[in-house]
């Protein structure tokens, strides 16, 4: 058989790379190739890259070059905001405790918990609503004078509710407690201005963005504690060790570059198609309902639970009717477990344990999400239909 | 079969029908996949998450994690996709539970027919019909052929690896959707076809032992998971002299010979598990010997279930030798089985498959003897 062309609906798990940004990164694989931390030409070159990506960078966020840190993608960057600013903030003021909400990436949550087993932190977990919306006065009764870091992701990957990140981050900032949140997913699609925000520290992906694979950022304000994880050279700021990967720098401030000028253009092509999706389900399939935030929600974002369906059996029935879908806890080896945000969500395993997420792209066409829309709800009868 | 599809093909059919093949990562199920995309067919790969003994550490031998990634990389070289199906509770159900009752009824049952029958062509073939397929395949050395409207099983060309054994607890419905790529071909012939398709050579390890047993010891894992069978009792000859001890029914199977732990001039032979007083009967060789058994639950695979007695070829375990017999069936799926010379080593649970040179007739369960 020959590889079909599938219908990519799961933008949110990843980005084509933009040609734009393909051509911006060639030149820095084999013709400025240096090394940015040599003293000669080939280095000075290198260097200039590198600077000008983070001066891009700190632009579009609207902090100063000097608090971008440059990582290996979103999942570090979480790492070492929430590692680094833990083991600071204990060593200078002794404060050892973590909240984190209960819907965060696995990149949050099991580095805290491993904060917690090994190092000895005190996690606590910041509740959210039955739309995955973190409430800001649980947050603020939760905060206590020893409180190390908060993070609260900015949009959720499985649900895509967009959090009231403004008003935590002011909540924080007025106690004084270092604020990261995990901006992976919102930086697609929506502003993300440090200052706008009110956050200390922001993890970025460039591969979310039709940037590449392997390459992301940490915005730390200056002046937040904070150690480095990776320890090694002097690079960033002494805060990540490691020769800098100049030609994926350049692919992500490019990629980020794009996504960001251009959002707002892209908001009715999403909202419109987004919203047919959400709409057209809950009319056709039974009982079926939206995950997440019906409004507050990723413009490209529409994730749903359908009760009595085994979620990865119509994620492989999807694929082979030629869409390529995600559900909220991937599972490629046949031993489905349901997503822990569901279950915090309030869903039962019935329900959890049949959810899809649809997420569209810059390219995804109506045409597409109308053959989608057709093929869906008879594959989730079959899926019921198939008992053993 | 397949070449009737493959003239379809050629006649122009704009959509080639699609197949799902049961992959194990070994080498048979590859090429077995490899051969029908190159008939032509639309080929997806699945492969089930079977159980395995929770605590134990032991991964089920049948989908362990280097399994499925040898699996998904030979799916991904032949460009087909691959899909991981959840199994676990009804394989539990169906064949975990079948091994352990049938132990303490005292047979030695056994659980690949029925995982055969449930799972690889219940469960897996169900999902191949959801996902579209008009057929699965796997890798087992069988064939079949339709003669004046009905599919018949028969043996594999490489009359060394024919798998018929565990296949004929097949109807008709599961074999008018089923493919075996491999029953044309010698295992030499298909370790060939796997260079030329440059995929892995490798045999999935060959064990006796059951795959949801891992690498443990089916004793062990029947003192785990059994309350019954392994109170000790009195081993005695059918002259109802006391011999010895045991230690739990369950540990011995029809035809035992070690593991007795008596001494005796002549071998002595596990004749009989006697529930009832939870003692074991031994005897000489002479004694294990037979003329007959009686089958239930008999599947009549290849032609329509008879109603005189017929004369067949049996086998009374997959690897055993064939033996004449006549068969008479009876009521509610029951037969008589008569060899014509006595055989040993009748074992109650396992089956007993009937055939006609070639083709496999059906078969059925051996009973417990009654003496």
């Amino acid at each position: 058989m020959q590889v079909k062309s599938n219908i990519f609906l799961d933008y949110a798990s990843t980005t084509p790379v933009d040609p734009r940004v393909v051509e911006a990164m060639m030149p820095y694989f084999n013709q400025n190739y240096g090394n940015s931390s040599s003293i000669h030409y080939y280095g000075q070159q290198a260097e200039r890259a590198l600077e000008d990506s983070r001066q891009v960078v700190a632009e579009l966020l609207g902090a100063q070059p000097g608090e971008i840190i440059f990582t290996s993608c979103g999942s570090e960057s979480d790492n070492l905001a929430l590692r680094g600013v833990a083991f600071a903030e204990r060593r200078q003021r002794g404060a050892a405790h973590i909240l984190i909400s209960s819907v965060e990436h696995h990149a949050i949550s099991n580095t805290a918990y491993q904060l917690q087993d090994l190092h000895g932190f005190e996690i606590e977990i910041i509740p959210v609503d039955q739309f995955g919306m973190v409430s800001l006065n649980d947050l603020a009764s939760l905060i206590r004078p020893d409180t190390a870091i908060v993070s609260v992701i900015h949009a959720n990957n499985e649900i895509g509710t967009i959090n009231p990140i403004t008003e935590i981050g002011e909540i924080c900032r007025t106690r004084g407690v270092p604020f990261h949140t995990d901006a992976v997913q919102g930086a697609a699609h929506l502003p993300i201005n440090v200052e706008t925000l009110n956050v200390d520290l922001m993890s970025i992906g460039a591969h979310k963005f039709y940037g590449p694979k392997g390459v992301g950022a940490l915005y730390v304000r200056r002046g937040t504690p904070i150690f480095p994880v990776l320890t090694g050279g002097g690079q960033e700021n002494n805060l990540r060790a490691g020769t800098h990967n100049i030609p994926y720098i350049v692919g992500l401030a490019k990629s980020f570059e794009l996504a960001q000028e251009g959002h707002q253009a892209r908001l009715d092509h999403y909202l419109s198609m987004r919203d047919r999706i959400m709409n057209r389900i809950l009319d056709k399939i039974p009982s079926s309902k939206v995950t997440g935030h019906p409004i507050q929600r990723l413009p490209n974002h529409a994730s749903f639970v359908f009760k009595d369906v085994d979620g990865n059996t119509l994620l492989m029935m999807l694929d082979a009717a030629g869409y390529s879908c995600s559900s909220g806890s991937a599972c490629k080896t046949g031993d489905p477990e349901p997503s822990d945000v569901l279950l915090t969500l309030g869903y039962s395993r019935e329900w959890a344990l049949g959810s899809l997420r649809v997420t569209l792209g810059q390219m995804t066409s109506s045409n597409e999400v109308e053959g989608f829309l057709e093929t869906l709800p008879n594959l989730v009868q079959q899926v019921r239909a198939l008992k053993y | 079969m397949s070449s009737n599809i493959q003239d379809q093909n050629k006649k122009g059919h704009a959509q080639p029908p699609r197949v799902v093949v049961a992959m194990s990562g070994g080498v048979d199920s590859s090429v077995a996949a490899a051969l029908l995309v190159e008939q032509g067919f639309e080929v997806i790969g699945m492969m089930m998450r079977l159980w395995s003994e929770p605590g134990t550490g032991q991964q089920n031998r049948c989908c362990t994690p280097d399994a499925m990634a040898q699996a998904k990389r030979v799916a991904a070289q032949l460009k087909i996709p691959f899909y991981a199906i959840d199994a676990q509770e009804p394989f539990y159900n169906h064949v975990v539970k079948y091994f352990i009752e049938g132990y303490s009824r005292g047979v030695t049952p056994n659980p690949c027919l029925i995982c055969n029958r449930e799972i690889r062509w219940g469960l897996l073939l169900n999902h191949a019909l959801a996902f579209e397929a008009q057929y699965m395949a796997t890798g087992h050395y069988a064939r079949l052929r339709e003669e004046s409207g009905r599919i018949q099983l028969l043996k594999a060309v490489d009359r060394s690896k024919d798998q018929s054994y565990v296949l004929h607890v097949l109807n008709q419905e599961q074999l008018s959707r089923a493919i075996f790529p491999l029953g044309e071909y010698s295992k030499n012939e298909v370790r060939q076809f796997a260079h030329r398709f440059n995929l892995p050579v490798a045999d999935r390890p060959d064990s006796q032992d059951l795959c949801f047993l891992g690498e443990g010891d089916y004793r062990a894992f029947l003192k785990r998971n059994s309350s019954q069978d392994h109170n000790s009792g009195l081993i005695k000859n059918h002259q109802g002299e006391i011999l010895g001890e045991h230690d739990g029914l369950a540990m011995f199977t029809i035809g035992q010979r070690r593991g007795l732990g008596l001494s005796s001039p002549d071998p002595l032979f596990v004749l009989e598990k006697d529930l009832e007083r939870n003692e074991l009967v031994v005897g000489t060789k002479e004694e294990l010997e037979q003329y007959e058994l009686s089958a239930k639950d008999v599947n009549w695979v290849s032609i329509e279930p008879p109603v005189e007695p017929i004369r067949a070829q049996v086998k009374i375990r997959y690897k055993s030798p064939e033996e004449w017999a006549v068969i008479k069936p009876e009521e509610n799926g029951y037969a008589k089985v008569k060899f014509d010379r006595k055989i040993i080593s009748i074992t109650p649970g396992q089956a007993a498959v009937f055939y006609d040179e070639d083709i496999c007739l059906g078969g059925g369960i051996i009973q417990t003897i009654e003496r």
